[in-house]
C-alpha cells in the first residue's frame, strides 16, 4: 500500500494549488532549526521525511508543511534522546 | 549491488521492482512496476532508505535517471505517444527488462 505522501498519479478532479504564501516567522525558525541540526550531522534529510511518512493520513493531511516538519522534528529529537517529550512540553509552557 | 561501480549504463531497458517496503524508500509508487530506459548515470550516494534511521548510509548506491513513456505509466493515457516522465532510480530498484 502506498505511503501517505506517495501521491503521484492519485487521481483527482481537483486543481493544481499553485498559490504561494510568505513564511511565517516559525516556518523560518523551523527551517532554522533543521538546517542547524543537519549541519551538525544530528538529523538527515532522510530522517526528516521518514518522520514525515510516518504521520498518520490525517495528520498528513492537515498539518501544513512546516507543521509537518516541526512534529518530526520534534519525533527525531527524542528518538535520539537529545531531548524528552517532557522538556519539550515544559519549554512549550514556559514560553506561553 | 554493495560497491558503487554502476550495474547499468546509458540505454539499458530497465524494469522498477514492485517491492512495497514499510520502510522509507523514494521510488514513486506510479514507476513500480513499469519498464524504462536508463538516461543518465547520476554516480553513488550514500543509501537514503538507510540514512532515514540515521545509518551513514555506506556504501553508496547507483542512482540513475530513467526515462518511461507517459503511455507506460499511466494506464488509458491521452496525451502524445511521445511524452516521457523521468524520475531517479536507485540500482537496487531495478532489473533488467
Amino acid at each position: 500500500m502506498a505511503g501517505v505522501h506517495d501521491i503521484g498519479g492519485r487521481p483527482t478532479d481537483e486543481p493544481i494549488d499553485r498559490s504561494g504564501h510568505e513564511l511565517a516567522d516559525w516556518e523560518r525558525q523551523t527551517d532554522a532549526l533543521y538546517r542547524a541540526l543537519s549541519e551538525k550531522a544530528l538529523v538527515y534529510s532522510d530522517e526528516l521525511r521518514r518522520c514525515n511518512e510516518a504521520l498518520s493520513p490525517e495528520q498528513y493531511e492537515s498539518l501544513s508543511y512546516y507543521e509537518r516538519w516541526s512534529a518530526s522534528l520534534e519525533a527525531l529529537l527524542t528518538e535520539k534522546f537529545i531531548l524528552t517529550t517532557q522538556e519539550i512540553d515544559q519549554k512549550v509552557l514556559d514560553l506561553g | 549491488m554493495s560497491d558503487a561501480t554502476a550495474r547499468y549504463a546509458p540505454g539499458d531497458r530497465v524494469r522498477v521492482l514492485t517491492d512495497a517496503p514499510t520502510t522509507h524508500h523514494r521510488t514513486p509508487g506510479y514507476a513500480k512496476g513499469r519498464t524504462a530506459r536508463i538516461t543518465v548515470v547520476c554516480g553513488a550516494f550514500p543509501d537514503p532508505e538507510k540514512r532515514a534511521y540515521g545509518s551513514s548510509g555506506l556504501p553508496r548506491v547507483c542512482l540513475y535517471r530513467v526515462e518511461f513513456d507517459q503511455s507506460e505509466v499511466w494506464d488509458g493515457y491521452r496525451g502524445s505517444p511521445q511524452d516521457k516522465v523521468y524520475v531517479d532510480v536507485y540500482e537496487h530498484w531495478l532489473e533488467p527488462a
